[in-house]
């Protein structure tokens, strides 16, 4: 994990009133969720490969810094909703390991039982809202998750999460509009990782100079463009949008510029035919999350190398332990096959069990 | 003297009562606020409940339904109105993936009580864009209810149980309803003190021994002025069933009716191809096989996108004429 380069100074941000409040078990705890998605993902992909995980698996290898700089701003009525390489957001709201591993396994013991897999990650106990397959298709449900919370008179926001690939879907321009026109506290967070699938940005958006966010004029709306390489800046950069919601109840699109080493999915087989094998190198030499804030924090004399060896350490235990639960938890049962489709059903009410429901054989 | 209301009134009463029930209940829709709504379903009630709970949506629909189903995982019971039903194609991914997946995708996590009504229905004159009747293509659809009211009385007590539903209803009416009168009675006069309808039980509109009419929305209409043919000019005494409910389906009212009469007909304004009719007749079909003395037969509308010329329109819907024809055929 040791970067060939020095990180740049990430001073400026640094300072930002919400940074320079963090203590020091603050920093690495950012640290170690990043190190925890990565192995939980490292983890994951070695068994896919071996056989053990099917369908897709679309890992966040590269873009860590993203879901944990941004949610490590939250509260209790804020929420977050992302797309299908949700896992990195699971686990920075703090889900388990073992449920997140088992969900990709198709165990009983995964998050959603088994339902939803790697794509379709939700708890609700923790505000985070899925986990949703459909590009774009999660932007007006988090319009809405935010609509809710002004309904109910919360100071709260919803984070909602969206490719660079997901702002030509007309859902979420509809979403934009609804944010913007009804004062809703939506940040919209292009993580832009450079490719929709294996379609360059260069060869999929039309956008003014200034980048993806700034398609948010045309809506009326508060916009930033945010490096995602560093946890300082996209703390800084998010907090303001975060505020902006919570005092004034205003609508934000943020683009933060990352990039994912692995493919759209492992499925992926042109991951390196898309983008040449020096650019992949590059990002992951010069531009990783987690060798930018181990360093940043060794040069603070938050940790040492061995410190972060440590840390690295415990997460590839952790993730080996909870490949170790998946393995040993068992399948959902067949009997299951028709839980939680209707929740009338599922909890026996007089309306559930009115009329026949389902139809097969 | 039995209170008559228009089931426009009735499903405005419905809302209004709800609005009152539950501060968490919202009106959502094209035109439903300040403009008092496309068909005045929704008249008057801005100005009773005012922005934070009748609120105009900009035409957007994926946009504003997905928002609903976004309000109603944080426990608002959100009422979104489709000017048309014919709309809901703009928003298939909230409604058909969001809406219905959710809950079974969060092994039972959440769950979405919205509620996502409008006219379904032909037959007005305004050609094929406006004139779809998707009932069939939600019903398909585990996870989601789909109701279809043809009278004042049933549109009045269904849209307040939907509401009060813990999953997504999406409910069905008919602009050529809206004007059409009939008894609902004032909540004085019941015992509970407000009319409540369950979802998933049909109602026998008319009782009869000799044929079974089973129909939903306002072909059950067109049923009953068929039954009263028959009965006249035929001496055959048919039996009207209203399903009220499509999803979840009162498979027992259906195969009661049928064990009476021993034939049956399906009449809906749904195209053929895996109607409401195909289900149920195949269901008649697997389970009512002795009790049948003739074939099941479906009348739907004609099987082709509705046809601009009134002229040619109201031959594509099933009418009292075609159905005393083929009921002739069986009887």
């Amino acid at each position: 994990m040791a970067s060939k380069t020095p990180p740049k100074s990430t001073a400026e941000y640094a300072d930002d009133p919400i940074n320079a409040s963090l203590s020091n078990e603050e920093k690495i705890g950012l640290l170690r969720t990043m190190v925890r998605i990565r192995r939980f993902e490292q983890t994951s992909l070695k068994h896919y490969h071996a056989g053990s995980i099917g369908g897709f698996l679309h890992l966040y290898i590269g873009q860590e810094s993203v879901a944990v700089g941004s949610i490590s701003l939250l509260g209790e009525h804020d929420h977050v909703i992302t797309a299908y390489r949700d896992h990195g957001h699971a686990l920075a709201v703090g889900m388990s390991m073992d449920e997140c591993m088992a969900e990709v396994f198709g165990k009983k013991t995964g998050c959603s039982k088994g339902k939803g897999g790697s794509m379709h990650y939700f708890a609700p106990d923790k505000n985070y809202w899925g986990g949703h397959g459909i590009v774009g298709g999660q932007t007006p449900l988090g319009t809405g998750l935010a609509f809710g919370v002004k309904y109910f008179g919360q100071k709260g926001c919803c984070l909602c999460y969206l490719g660079d690939g997901a702002i030509n879907q007309g859902a979420f321009h509809e979403a934009l509009n609804l944010a913007a026109l009804w004062d809703l506290p939506v940040i919209f967070i292009i993580e832009n990782n450079g490719y929709s699938m294996g379609t360059s940005q260069l060869r999929s958006s039309a956008h003014p100079e200034e980048g993806l966010a700034a398609r948010a004029e045309g809506y009326n709306m508060d916009w930033a463009k945010i490096d995602g390489v560093s946890l300082y800046e996209i703390r800084a950069g998010v907090n303001k949008a975060v505020e902006r919601a919570h005092e004034h109840s205003r609508p934000t699109l943020l683009e933060i510029k990352t990039y994912r080493h692995k493919g759209h999915s492992v499925a992926d087989a042109n991951a390196e035919k898309y983008r040449t094998k020096e650019e992949i190198r590059e990002y992951m030499d010069e531009h990783d999350p987690i060798d930018f804030w181990t360093h940043t924090l060794i040069e603070e004399g938050v940790i040492t190398t061995d410190d972060f060896k440590q840390i690295n350490k415990e997460a590839g235990a952790e993730a080996d332990a909870a490949a170790k639960f998946a393995i040993k938890s068992p399948y959902p049962d067949e009997s299951e096959i028709f839980d939680d489709i209707y929740w009338e059903v599922d909890n026996n009410t007089e309306a559930g069990r009115t009329g026949r429901h389902f139809f097969h054989g | 003297m039995p209170r008559e209301i228009t089931y426009r009134e009735a499903l405005r009463e419905g809302l209004d009562e709800e609005l009152a029930h539950d501060d968490n209940v919202v009106i959502i829709g094209e035109e439903v606020a300040e403009y008092n709504g496309a068909y005045k379903v929704t008249e008057g009630l801005w100005n009773k409940w005012g922005d934070k709970r009748v609120i105009d949506a900009p035409i957007s629909e994926a946009g504003f339904i997905g928002m609903g189903i976004g309000a109603s995982m944080l426990g608002v019971r959100p009422v979104m109105e489709l000017m048309f039903y014919s709309f809901a194609y703009v928003a298939f991914d909230q409604m058909m993936n969001n809406a219905a997946t959710c809950r079974y995708m969060s092994g039972g996590l959440i769950n979405v009580p919205i509620v996502v009504r409008g006219p379904a229905n032909g037959g007005t004159n305004v050609g094929a864009t406006h004139s779809h009747t998707p009932e069939n293509i939600f019903a398909n659809m585990p996870g989601l209810k789909v109701v279809s009211p043809s009278d004042a009385h049933d549109v009045k007590g269904l849209i307040k149980s939907s509401i009060r539903d813990n999953d997504p209803v999406y409910f069905m009416e008919s602009t050529v309803l809206y004007g059409m009168s009939g008894e609902v009675p004032s909540n004085d006069e019941l015992d509970d003190g407000e009319l409540i309808v369950p979802i998933g039980k049909a109602k026998v509109k008319r009782e009869g021994a000799d044929i079974s009419l089973i129909a939903h929305g306002r072909a059950v209409v067109t049923s009953l002025a068929a039954a009263d043919i028959l009965a006249d000019k035929y001496n055959i005494n048919a039996e009207v069933l209203d399903l009220r409910s499509i999803r979840p389906l009162d498979e027992q009212a259906i195969m009661e009716s049928v064990r009476k009469t021993h034939r049956a007909i399906y009449v809906e304004e749904n195209k053929p191809f895996c109607g409401i009719g195909a289900q149920v007749s195949s269901m008649i079909m697997e389970q009512a096989f002795d009790d049948l003395d003739a074939p099941v037969l479906r009348i739907t509308s004609a099987d082709a996108p509705a046809f601009y010329s009134p002229a040619i329109e109201k031959l594509q819907l099933p009418a009292p004429e075609e159905i005393v024809e083929r009921a002739l055929t069986i009887c």
